[in-house]
C-alpha cells in the first residue's frame, strides 16, 4: 500500500509545473487524463449531506462528480476507501500565510511626522487600500504543511498592516503544483483594521478613535473622488476598483471593537467577516447584523497556573472567567443565529486546532456547525460557495480522508488532497492493536499493554506487578519493542510485522541476548479503552459560570429593574427654591420623581425606604471624566474634531461602578487636551452593565473638547514638531480652524440653494467630517467644553467665539477663572473647575481653591469636576471645599456637583435637582452629603438601583466564592493534563487629559 | 458666620504680614479656653483650656480662670487669652513620608529635587534641598499640618529623610530632628512591561527578584562591617545608625511577599528599628508585624483600589483593619499630586474614621502615631504638660473638610501666619470684583 503511495508521489512530482503552453525539456511532454475515483468512502457533501458508500470522481484537480453508484470512465483509478471519511478541506479566511511582513520604519523616530511620505495617494498612511498583498507573496512550504495537517486547503491571506490594508489573495495549499494553479484569487479580499501601519510613521491616527473617523472619512472621499476630483488619488482609485471584494475586518482580539468594527460597516456598507475577539458571549445582542459573518478565534485561554497565590490574589475574576466560559463562545454565538467561521491564525498546531474544536463541541456547538465554520461559510464569505467547502460537480477536489467522523477523538486524517494531489497527513494503514496481550520471553510470561497505537503508541509491559522500561515505535506497520530490567540491567527486543489486527508475532533477543520468536497473544480488547476515552471526552470540561453584565465581579446577571420606591422621612436637598427640606417623603414612579412632601401614602408595587437620619439628593454629575472610554486623546493632528468619545465607550470599566458607590450618575466623558481642537466628547448616565449605545444619556445636546495652554503647545511632551508650540499660535489654529469651517459652510450652503440643474453640472464640496462638526460649533448646533487654565488664554477664547458669533460654552479646569470672571460672566461662559488641584504644572502655579467661589460670587455658573477616577467617587467632599475655600452656602455648594453641571451640559430640564417630573437620577447618603463621613447608601438611575452599599457585601462574598470555584476547577484541569499558563494581571491604565490615546 | 470672617479678612488686608515669613519665638503666654481639645491620644476634653508658654504647653484640662495659671508661668507676662467659643484645638498634624519643600510645580524639572540618580544613597539628604520658601508648604498649614518628615526618593536607598516644622526662615531652621530614617525600596516581587516600548504591561513574575535581593544583601553585609575606614566610603557610613538604633530604616514595600522578605532581611541584619511604609498587602500581615513590632505608614485612602474584585472602598477600610488589629499606624501621602494634596491629610484621617476608625483614633494616624513612629512622641503629637505648644484653633471637626477652618496655629507656641500665596491672591481678586460692583 505505501508503496503505491510512493509511486504516485514519484509520478506527480515528474509534472510539477505542467502550465500547457510552457515548453518541457525535462522529458517528453506528458499531460495527465486520467481520472481518479474514490470509492466506498463516507462523503460529506457538505455539513448535513453525507453519503454512505459512495465514490468521488475527480479529473484535473477538480471534481467531475460524487455520488453513489457512478459509472467511471475507462481511464479511471480506482482509489479504494472503504471505511473512511471524505470531507471537503477546511478554508483559512483570516491567515499571513506567505506574505511578507511589512517592515517597520524605524526612522525619524524621534521627531512626529505629520504630513504622508507618498505622493499621488492619500493623505494619511495608513489607507493603504491601493497595496496587494500578490506582491509580497511566496509559497510557504513549511506552513502550508502545518496547516492541511489541520485539514486546510484553501488560505486567504493578507499583510497584517494599515488601517486598510489593501487586498489579499486566495490560494490553494498545493505543494505539487505551482503559483499558477494554486492562486485562485490574486485580489480576493479587501482587508481593514483599526491599527495603524507600521511602514510609515505618520502621527495621525494615534488612537482607535481617528481610526475609525479616517475610516468614515476616506469613504466620504471615495465617494466624492469619482465625480469631482481634479487630481490623482492611487489609493481611492484602487479603492473604488475593490469595492465589491468581499471585505475582512480584523477588529484586533477586543472585545469592543468588534462591536466598534460592525457599527462603523453599517456606516460604510458592504458585507464583512469581522476577526472578533472570542468574547463574543459577553455582547450577543450587539453583534447581530445583516451582511457581517463573525471569524472566532479557536485560541481558548489556558487555565492559569497557580503556584503564587499571592499573584492569584492579583488575577480578577474576569480573567478567570474568561476561562471558564471562552470554549462555550461559538455555540453561545450559533444560538443567536450568527454565521461565523473559525481561525486557526495564532494556533501552533493541529493538536491545538482539534482540541479546541472538540472542546467547543464538548461545550455544546454542533458538530455540523463547526464544519460549515470551516467549509461552506467562509466559502459563501469568499463568493465561492460552488467552487470550495463543498463536495460535487465542478468543485475543486479539496477533501480530507479521515479514519472516521472527522470531530471524533480517535479520527485521523490520512490524506489532504488538494486540487487533486494527495498530501499524506498520516499513515492510514496503520492496524490498531490496542488491547492487553500475554508474551513469552525466557519462558516467562509477560503482561503487555499497548495504547493510541493509531497515534503515538505507548506500551506497557508488567511482570508480577514489576514495571519495565520500554521503548516502543510503531512505524511503517513494524512494532518495535525494548524493555529493560532496570535490577539486573539486562534488555530484551522484540519486533513483529503487524498486518491483523490484535495478533501479531515475530522474531527478538530475549534477556540473554538469544534470538527467539515470540507471539503476543490478545488476552483483552481494549473496549474498556474506548469507553475511558469517551468519558474522558468530557474531562476538561467545566459547567462555565454565569455570565454577567459586565461579565466581571460587579457585574449583574440580570439588569436592574425599574422599581417603584418611596422614600420616607428624608433630609432632601432639592436643588429648587424648596432648598434643603427636612421630614420628607419623596415618591418616584416609573424612573421619574412623581411626588415631593410629607406624609406620602404608599401603594401596592412601591417599595418602602425609610430614610430618617438620611439625605436623599439628585446624582452626582462629573462634567470632566475619563472613565469608561477606551481612548482619550487622538492627538495626531492639532485638530481632531472629527473624532468621537462615542466611538470609545468602554461600558464594562470597573470604574463606572466605583462612581455609583460615590453617588454619581451622570458623566461627560472628555477627549484629552492633547490638541487644541480636540474630540467629541460624550453624555452617558452611568448604567452599569448596559452597553455602550444604551448608556448614551437620550438627545443629549453635542459637545466637543477643545484645549489651551501646555499640553497643547507640548510644553511638557513630545517633539515639539507640532503647530502651535505657543499661545500665540493657539489662537491662529482656532482662527484658521474657524475660518475654514465658516467657507466650508457657505460652499455648502451655495451648493445646497442650486437649483437641481446646476447641481448636476456643479462639482459637489468635499464631504469633510471634522469642518462638519466645526461648523456645527458655529451654527450653534454644538456646545465648546475648552480645558483652560491661564486668564490671557481663557479670554482670548472668548474673544476668537464672539468674532465668529457664538459663545463658549463651559471652560473646564478653569484655574485662572477668578482672574476674568466678570469677562466669563459677560460671555455668559460656564467653568467646570477643581477644587484644590494646583502646583503640577508652570501653569497652575496661581491656582487657588478660592476658584470657584470667587467666580460663584461674580454670578459665573460654577461646577467642581474630576478629571480623575479616583477622585470623581467624592465629588460630594469636593463640593464641600466650597464652603470651606471662600465660604459658598452649602445649598449652592451641592449644586457645584449636581444642577449646574447639569445646567452646563444642558440637561438640567431632566437631572441635577430634586423635582416633580424629572428623572428619578437620585443618591441617598448616610450623612449630610458633603460631609466626609457621609455614604452613599444607593444610588439610583432612573429608577433603577445600580448600586447599594448592602447588596455590594454580597458580591465581595459571591467574587471570593466563584473565585475559589474557578481556581479549584484550573487545578483539577492542570493535575488532568491540561496546559496552563502564568497569570499575569492586565493593568488597566488610567486616563486623564493628558494621556496620549 | 462665614461672611463675617470674609469681611473681616477683607478688613484686615492691609495689616497682614507679608507672606511666608516665619512668626517669632512666642514671647507671651497663651491661654485658650471654651475648647474642644482633642488630645492626640483618643481623649476628647470638651469646655476646656490649655496654656503655653515659651513655646511649651504647661496646662490642659477643664477650663480654669486666668489666675489659677498664674502658677505655671515662668514669667509675670500679660497672658493673651482667646475665647475659643467652642471651637477646637487640635495639635499640629503630621506628614510623614512627605516630599514638600523638594518638587515645586512636578511639570519643571529644574523645580524638582525629590530623586537622585543612583541605587544606593544612604548618604544623600533630604533636609539641605527642603524649600523652606515653598509656596506648596505654605499651602498645608492653612489646613492644620504643621510638621513633615521629608523624604527622598527613588533608587533601592533613597536617602535619609528629617523631621521639619513648616514655617522656618531656611532648611536649618525648620529642622527638627536630622537625618533620622534612611529609606529603602525594597523590589517588587513582581513585574510589568513598559507598555510604551511596546512590552506587555501585564504584571508577572519578577525573574530578577532574587537578583535585586543579593544586592541589596552584599550592601548591607559590607555597609555592616565597615568601621571608618579609609578612603572614606559615604554610603557605608550613613548606614551605621540603622545598625547602632540611631535610625530608623523606612522600608517601603506593597506586597506579602515584599513585606515579609524585607522585614525578615532587615531583622537577620540586625536592623534595630523599622517602620514598614506604603504596605498595600498589610492587612494581610497584621499578626506578624505585630510580632515583629512594626508601625505601619499605610497608603493614603484616596486611591483607586489595586484591582477589579477588589471591594470598592477597600482603600478607605485599611487603617481601621490594622488599628483594630494592635499596629500603630500613620498615613502616607505619596502618591500623585503628593505635595499639594499634603493639605488634605486630615481628610485622608477623615476617610479613615468614615470607614471603621472612631473619629478620635483616626486622629492618631496624624497626630501620636507619626510622632511615635518619628521617635518625637515627647515633644510632639500630643496636646499634653510639657510638649511643644505646635496646635491649632479649628472652627469645628478638623478631619471633615466642611470645618477644618482654622483662625489660629501655633508652631512651638509661634503664632504662624495662615496666609499664603493663595489666600492673596482670593483677597486681591475678591476686592477686584467687590470694587467693580
Amino acid at each position: 500500500m505505501t508503496k503505491k503511495y510512493l509511486l504516485l508521489f514519484i509520478f506527480q512530482l515528474s509534472y510539477v509545473s505542467a502550465q500547457v503552453y510552457f515548453p518541457d525539456n525535462s522529458g517528453v511532454k506528458s499531460t495527465s487524463s486520467v481520472y481518479q475515483a474514490f470509492t466506498n468512502a463516507t462523503i460529506h457533501v457538505s455539513p448535513g449531506n453525507i453519503i454512505t458508500n459512495a465514490t468521488l470522481l475527480e479529473k484535473n484537480g477538480v471534481i467531475v462528480k460524487v455520488g453513489e453508484n457512478i459509472s467511471l470512465p475507462k481511464n479511471t483509478q480506482v482509489i479504494d476507501k472503504s471505511g473512511k471519511h471524505i470531507y471537503p478541506s477546511f478554508i483559512e479566511l483570516y491567515s499571513e500565510f506567505g506574505i511578507k511582513k511589512a517592515k517597520k520604519n524605524i526612522a525619524g523616530r524621534r521627531t512626529s511626522q505629520f504630513k504622508a511620505s507618498r505622493e499621488g495617494y492619500y493623505w494619511n498612511d495608513h489607507i493603504l487600500s491601493e497595496y496587494n498583498a500578490i506582491n509580497d507573496y511566496k509559497y510557504d512550504k513549511k506552513t502550508a504543511s502545518n496547516l492541511r495537517n489541520m485539514g486546510f486547503g484553501v488560505v486567504n491571506s493578507q499583510r497584517a498592516n494599515g488601517v486598510h490594508r489593501g487586498t489579499g489573495i486566495l490560494l490553494t495549499l498545493n505543494d505539487f503544483d505551482n503559483d499558477s494553479k494554486r492562486i485562485l484569487s490574486k485580489r480576493s479580499t479587501e482587508n481593514y483594521s483599526f491599527k495603524k501601519s507600521s511602514t510609515s510613521n505618520q502621527s495621525y491616527p494615534s488612537s482607535i478613535m481617528g481610526s475609525i473617523a479616517l475610516l468614515r472619512q476616506l469613504n466620504h472621499d471615495a465617494n466624492w473622488y469619482k465625480r469631482n476630483s481634479s487630481t490623482l488619488d492611487l489609493s481611492i482609485e484602487a479603492f473604488l476598483e475593490n469595492k465589491k471584494l468581499p471585505k475582512i475586518f480584523d477588529a484586533g482580539g477586543d472585545k469592543l471593537n468588534t462591536i466598534r468594527a460592525l457599527k462603523l460597516i453599517k456606516e460604510i456598507g458592504g458585507k464583512f467577516a469581522v476577526l472578533g475577539s472570542g468574547k463574543e458571549y459577553e455582547n450577543l445582542n450587539e453583534l447581530v447584523q445583516e451582511g457581517v459573518t463573525l471569524i472566532l478565534p479557536l485560541n481558548f485561554p489556558k487555565a492559569l497556573n497557580i503556584t503564587d497565590p499571592l499573584l492569584t490574589n492579583q488575577i480578577p475574576l474576569s480573567t478567570m472567567r474568561y476561562w471558564s466560559q471562552a470554549p462555550s463562545n461559538p455555540e453561545k454565538v450559533s444560538t443567536f443565529n450568527i454565521p461565523f467561521v473559525f481561525t486557526a491564525n495564532k494556533l501552533k498546531s493541529s493538536k491545538d486546532f482539534f482540541d479546541n474544536i472538540k472542546k467547543a463541541i464538548d461545550y455544546g456547538l454542533s458538530s455540523e456547525i463547526a464544519l460549515k465554520a470551516l467549509t461552506t461559510i467562509p466559502a459563501e464569505v469568499l463568493g465561492l460557495k460552488n467552487k470550495i467547502g463543498v463536495l460535487k460537480t465542478n468543485s475543486l477536489a479539496n477533501f480530507i480522508v479521515t479514519s472516521g467522523e472527522i470531530f471524533e477523538d480517535k479520527t485521523v486524517i490520512s490524506e489532504n488532497w488538494i486540487q487533486g494531489k494527495p498530501h499524506i497527513i498520516s499513515n492510514d494503514h496503520i492496524v490498531d492493536i490496542d488491547g492487553d496481550y500475554e508474551i513469552l520471553i525466557n519462558k516467562k510470561l509477560f503482561k503487555l499493554n499497548i495504547k493510541k497505537s493509531t497515534k503515538r503508541i505507548v506500551a506497557e509491559i508488567n511482570r508480577d506487578s514489576i514495571k519495565y522500561l520500554v521503548k516502543s515505535n510503531y512505524n511503517n506497520g513494524w512494532l518495535d519493542i525494548t524493555l529493560i530490567d532496570k535490577n539486573q540491567n539486562v534488555f530484551a527486543q522484540l519486533n513483529s510485522k503487524v498486518i491483523k489486527k490484535n495478533s501479531f508475532s515475530g522474531n527478538g533477543l530475549d534477556f540473554d541476548g538469544n534470538s527467539f520468536k515470540w507471539e503476543a497473544k490478545l488476552t483483552h480488547n481494549d473496549h474498556k479503552l474506548i469507553e475511558k476515552t469517551k468519558k474522558e471526552k468530557k474531562k476538561h470540561f467545566y459547567e462555565p459560570v454565569a455570565i454577567t453584565y459586565p461579565n466581571n465581579g460587579y457585574g449583574n446577571v440580570l439588569l436592574p429593574k425599574q422599581r417603584n420606591i418611596l422614600f420616607k422621612n428624608a433630609t432632601v436637598w432639592t436643588n429648587e427654591v424648596e432648598g434643603i427640606i427636612n421630614n420628607t417623603d419623596v415618591l418616584i414612579i416609573d424612573g421619574k420623581i412623581n411626588m415631593i412632601g410629607k406624609n406620602i401614602p404608599s401603594a401596592d408595587n412601591i417599595e418602602i425606604v425609610n430614610a430618617t437620619g438620611k439625605h436623599l439628593t439628585s446624582g452626582i454629575i462629573d462634567e470632566h471624566s475619563h472613565i469608561g472610554a477606551s481612548s482619550i486623546n487622538e492627538g495626531g493632528h492639532n485638530s481632531s474634531a472629527e473624532v468621537s468619545i462615542k466611538d470609545v465607550i468602554d461600558p464594562d470599566d470597573i470604574n463606572i461602578y466605583r462612581n455609583l458607590a460615590g453617588g454619581v450618575t451622570t458623566i461627560q466623558i472628555l477627549h484629552g487636551s492633547a490638541n487644541p481642537i480636540g474630540g467629541q466628547s460624550a453624555i452617558i448616565n452611568l448604567k452599569w452593565g448596559e452597553s455602550s449605545e444604551n448608556m448614551l444619556y437620550e438627545n443629549a445636546d453635542p459637545f466637543i473638547k477643545f484645549a489651551l495652554g501646555e499640553n497643547v503647545k507640548q510644553s511638557n511632551w513630545g517633539p515639539k514638531s507640532r503647530f502651535p508650540q505657543t499661545r500665540m499660535g493657539v489662537e491662529q489654529v482656532f482662527i484658521d480652524y474657524f475660518q475654514r469651517a465658516k467657507e466650508y459652510g457657505e460652499t455648502w450652503t451655495n451648493y445646497n440653494n442650486l437649483s437641481k440643474k446646476l447641481k448636476s453640472q456643479t462639482n459637489v464640496p468635499r464631504y469633510d467630517i471634522e469642518m462638519e462638526v466645526l461648523w456645527e460649533i458655529l451654527r450653534g448646533e454644538r456646545y465648546i467644553s475648552c480645558h483652560s487654565y491661564v486668564q490671557s488664554e481663557i479670554n482670548m477664547l472668548m474673544k476668537v467665539a464672539e468674532k465668529y458669533n457664538f459663545n463658549i460654552n463651559t471652560f473646564t479646569h478653569i484655574l485662572e477663572g477668578y482672574k476674568v470672571s466678570d469677562k466669563m460672566k459677560k460671555h455668559g461662559v460656564g467653568a467646570s473647575t477643581f477644587s484644590d488641584w494646583w502646583a503640577y504644572k508652570y501653569e497652575v502655579n496661581d491656582a487657588i481653591p478660592y476658584n470657584g467661589s470667587i467666580m460663584h460670587n461674580a454670578g459665573v455658573l460654577v461646577a467642581y469636576n474630576s478629571d480623575s477616577a479616583e477622585m470623581s467617587r467624592r465629588l460630594n467632599q469636593e463640593a464641600a471645599k466650597a464652603v470651606k475655600y471662600g465660604g459658598v452656602s452649602e445649598e449652592d455648594a451641592w449644586k457645584f456637583v449636581t444642577l449646574n453641571p447639569a445646567k452646563m451640559l444642558h440637561i438640567d430640564d431632566n437631572v441635577g435637582s430634586i423635582k416633580i417630573g424629572k428623572n428619578a437620577d437620585l443618591v441617598l447618603w448616610s450623612d449630610h452629603p458633603m460631609s466626609i463621613y457621609a455614604k452613599a447608601e444607593r444610588t439610583i438611575i432612573q429608577g433603577k438601583t445600580y448600586y447599594s452599599s448592602k447588596r455590594i457585601l454580597e458580591k465581595i462574598k459571591s467574587i471570593k466564592k466563584e473565585r475559589n470555584l474557578l481556581i479549584g476547577q484550573m487545578l483539577d484541569a492542570a493535575n488532568k493534563g491540561a496546559p496552563t499558563e502564568y497569570p499575569k494581571k492586565i493593568i488597566k491604565r488610567e486616563f486623564h487629559c493628558e494621556t496620549l490615546d | 458666620m462665614k461672611k463675617i470672617i470674609i469681611l473681616l479678612s477683607f478688613i484686615s488686608f492691609n495689616f497682614i504680614f507679608a507672606q511666608q515669613t516665619p512668626a517669632k519665638n512666642q514671647t507671651q503666654d497663651i491661654l485658650i479656653h471654651n475648647a474642644f481639645i482633642h488630645i492626640g491620644n483618643g481623649t476628647l476634653i470638651e469646655n476646656g483650656t490649655l496654656v503655653f508658654s515659651e513655646g511649651q504647653i504647661k496646662y490642659v484640662g477643664n477650663n480654669i480662670s486666668k489666675e489659677d495659671v498664674f502658677p505655671l508661668l515662668l514669667s509675670e507676662k500679660k497672658i493673651k487669652t482667646i475665647d475659643a467659643n467652642g471651637r477646637h484645638i487640635y495639635p499640629g498634624f503630621i506628614a510623614i513620608n512627605s516630599t514638600l519643600g523638594l518638587v515645586e510645580i512636578d511639570a519643571v524639572r529644574a523645580s524638582d529635587d525629590e530623586d537622585e540618580i543612583g541605587e544606593f544613597l544612604p548618604h544623600i539628604r533630604s533636609a539641605i534641598a527642603y524649600n523652606a520658601e515653598s509656596k506648596v508648604v505654605e499651602s498645608v498649614r492653612p489646613n492644620g499640618v504643621l510638621i513633615a518628615q521629608i523624604t527622598p526618593r527613588g533608587g533601592t536607598i533613597s536617602g535619609s529623610s528629617s523631621v521639619m516644622q513648616l514655617d522656618a526662615w531656611n532648611w536649618e531652621d525648620a529642622l527638627i530632628k536630622t537625618d533620622e530614617g534612611i529609606h529603602m525600596n525594597w523590589p517588587s516581587p513582581y513585574s510589568r512591561g513598559r507598555w510604551w516600548l511596546g512590552e506587555d504591561p501585564s504584571l508577572k513574575e519578577n525573574k530578577d527578584y532574587l537578583k535585586s535581593i543579593y544586592s541589596i544583601e552584599s550592601f548591607f553585609n559590607q555597609a555592616k562591617v565597615y568601621s571608618d575606614q579609609k578612603p572614606k566610603h559615604l554610603p557605608y557610613s550613613s548606614m551605621k545608625g540603622v545598625f547602632d538604633g540611631s535610625k530608623t530604616l523606612y522600608l517601603h514595600a506593597s506586597y506579602q511577599k515584599q513585606i515579609v522578605d524585607g522585614i525578615d532581611f532587615l531583622k537577620e541584619q540586625g536592623v534595630k528599628k523599622i517602620v514598614l511604609v506604603n504596605a498595600e498587602e498589610s492587612i494581610n500581615l497584621i499578626d506578624y508585624l505585630k510580632n515583629n513590632n512594626i508601625s505601619v505608614i499605610i497608603s493614603r485612602p484616596h486611591r483607586l483600589p489595586d484591582n477589579e474584585d477588589q471591594d470598592p472602598k477597600f482603600t478607605f477600610k485599611t487603617a481601621s483593619k490594622l488599628i483594630k488589629g494592635g499596629l500603630i499606624v500613620s498615613i502616607d501621602p505619596s502618591g500623585q499630586m503628593e505635595r499639594m494634596n499634603t493639605r488634605n491629610l486630615p481628610f485622608y484621617a477623615g476617610s479613615f474614621a468614615a470607614y471603621g476608625l472612631e473619629k478620635e483614633v483616626a486622629l492618631k494616624m496624624i497626630t501620636l502615631y507619626p510622632a511615635k513612629i518619628l521617635g518625637l512622641d515627647h515633644k510632639l503629637g500630643t496636646l499634653e504638660v510639657g510638649k511643644d505648644a505646635t496646635l491649632f484653633i479649628s472652627e469645628g471637626d478638623a478631619l471633615d473638610m466642611r470645618t477644618n477652618i482654622l483662625s489660629h496655629a501655633f508652631i512651638n507656641g509661634r503664632e504662624i501666619s495662615l496666609e499664603t500665596h493663595q489666600t492673596k491672591l482670593w483677597k486681591r481678586y475678591s476686592k477686584k470684583f467687590t470694587d467693580i460692583k
